[in-house]
């Protein structure tokens, strides 16, 4: 699993639950999910339930709340397939 | 709040029904006498006797233009139907719809949004399954927003970011109506000056099954699905589960005015109560002293005689209740036979929308008495014996007619009950 390729997944996933849609367009590493894409804290379990599906991974509650940016959320999820 | 009591109008609504989606599809359906029952592959899967309902029929490319991607993830079709009924209602009534705005909320209105059942289906697909398989955390984050009682008036009061009092009411069959009844009094007390009230029923098996193992729902007509739901018919054998959303606006007249609204008509009274589960009322089974309680404290709300309701839409569900249900309305309204209002059902074309009944209901009555017409009630062509002496105040097919006071009654488990009495306004406020 190459960081881009994980990266434009993560984006299609978190994607419908981003309500600023120009923050999306523009989305790189160090976008931060809550507060600059404007998701809804509540839907953060949706977004780790969905990585898990897309990824066939688990993500522990440590390892989740780690994440903060999308770059954050592409690092663990490479990590998580490799192993 | 306000020393006088306000008089209180309805100034728009919306209506997500099985035949009819808005106020004008809806409106031709029920003049045509369109059914929307049907038969559901998934009820003869599941081996339940009654295999027909009544489903509104809303595409995704209709939900797709009412609500965005990530909240129709946390919504469930009794939400659904509330969120679009009441987007309709609140552009009906000439309301802006809110934009984002942190300022942007309506400090002066209010709703009171209804369900029987509520989120069943949610439970059913969604909770029960990963709490049985030990896998909790799959559930999500949206089960609870879905499932509460008060999930589909919380979803509205965000969708219109509403400021007022927003709550859900639960009474069974009676809730849509018995909600129309609690904004009223609201409004008529100057507790509030708008407010959206109504019901909404999601559709699932999981809500239908319970009233199937009671052997309450008809089973006679699952191989015609348009005849299956049988007010006042001889051959009725139970209700025909329904489903959607019917939601008015009700306003202070003095809003109203101030604002220049349209106005559908005035509510000039109501009343709710119990029959208390004594004499022949049950859980299932309306005592009549209540029901009859009920109807002559709307009057007496009202202030006026049982002989000036000219029509009635009644609860009606195509169960052995119907008949003493109309003898109910004679006696309460001190009638004869041959001089009870007419009285129409509209379940017969969409079955019984349980916690919506009353909202889409009430949408119903105020269309035909702001619109000039009473809708024909289908399928009891074949009319229930003990219904002969009302033969002519039975309206089987639609006519132009107007109307100067018409009633709304629900009538619910728990032995609960709802009339509210509406005054046709085109001549004047």
């Amino acid at each position: 699993m190459t960081q881009t390729a994980a990266f434009d997944k993560v984006v299609a996933i978190i994607g419908p639950f981003a309500k600023n849609a120009d923050a999306l367009k523009a989305a790189t590493r160090d976008t931060k999910i809550l507060a600059d894409l404007g998701v809804n804290s509540a839907r953060l379990v949706d977004i780790i339930l969905a990585f898990e599906d897309e990824f066939n991974i688990a993500i522990d509650d440590d390892t989740a709340d780690k994440i903060r940016t999308l770059g954050d959320a592409v690092d663990q999820i490479v990590a998580l397939v490799k192993d | 709040m306000s020393e006088h009591k306000q008089r209180v109008v309805v100034t728009g609504m919306g209506v997500v029904a099985p035949n009819g989606h808005g106020l004008a599809a809806f409106e031709e359906a029920l003049r045509r006498g369109t059914s929307g029952i049907r038969f559901h592959q998934k009820l003869q899967d599941l081996k339940f006797g009654c295999q027909v309902g009544g489903v509104p029929e809303i595409s995704e490319d209709v939900k797709k233009s009412y609500f965005s991607e990530d909240l129709l993830l946390a919504m469930n079709a009794s939400m659904i139907y509330a969120g679009i009924a009441a987007i309709d209602c609140w552009k009906d009534a000439g309301l802006k719809m809110p934009t984002d705005s942190e300022n942007d909320i309506d400090w002066d209105t209010g709703a009171v949004i209804g369900t029987g059942v509520g989120g069943a289906d949610t439970l059913g697909e969604l909770v029960i399954p990963n709490v049985n398989a030990g896998t909790v955390r799959r559930i999500g984050s949206t089960s609870v927003e879905q499932t509460m009682a008060s999930a589909v008036s919380a979803r509205v009061g965000g969708l219109l970011a509403l400021g007022g009092q927003v709550y859900s009411n639960s009474s069974a069959c009676t809730t849509g109506t018995e909600a129309v009844i609690n904004a009223y009094f609201a409004i008529r007390e100057g507790r509030s000056k708008r407010m959206l009230a109504g019901g909404a029923e999601g559709h699932s098996h999981y809500v239908w099954a319970g009233f199937d193992a009671m052997r309450v729902l008809g089973r006679g007509f699952n191989d015609q699905p348009e005849k299956a739901s049988r007010p006042l018919s001889a051959t009725t054998g139970g209700f025909i589960p329904g489903s959607g959303a019917g939601i008015l606006m009700l306003e202070s007249l003095e809003s109203a005015q101030a604002r220049g609204a349209k106005i559908y008509c005035e509510i000039i009274g109501g009343a709710v109560n119990s029959g208390g589960q004594r004499g022949k009322g049950s859980m299932t089974a309306p005592n009549p002293t209540g029901v009859r309680r009920c109807i002559k404290a709307a009057l007496a709300d009202a202030g006026i005689a049982g002989s000036e309701i000219e029509a009635v839409n009644g609860h009606l569900t195509g169960t052995m209740a119907d008949p003493y249900e109309v003898e109910n309305w004679k006696e309460a309204l001190g009638v004869e036979p041959s001089q009870l209002p007419f009285i129409n059902a509209t379940k017969g074309m969409i079955g019984h929308a349980l916690g919506a009944a009353g909202g889409i209901e009430c949408v119903a009555t105020v269309l035909q008495l702001s619109h000039g017409f009473l809708h024909g009630s289908v399928n009891c062509e074949d009319l229930h014996p003990a219904l002969e002496p009302y033969a002519e105040r039975i309206v089987r097919k639609t006519v132009d007619r107007e109307i100067q006071v018409m009633a709304k009654a629900s009538f619910g488990f728990g032995d609960v009950n709802g009339c509210v009495l509406f005054r046709n306004t085109n001549n004047g406020i």
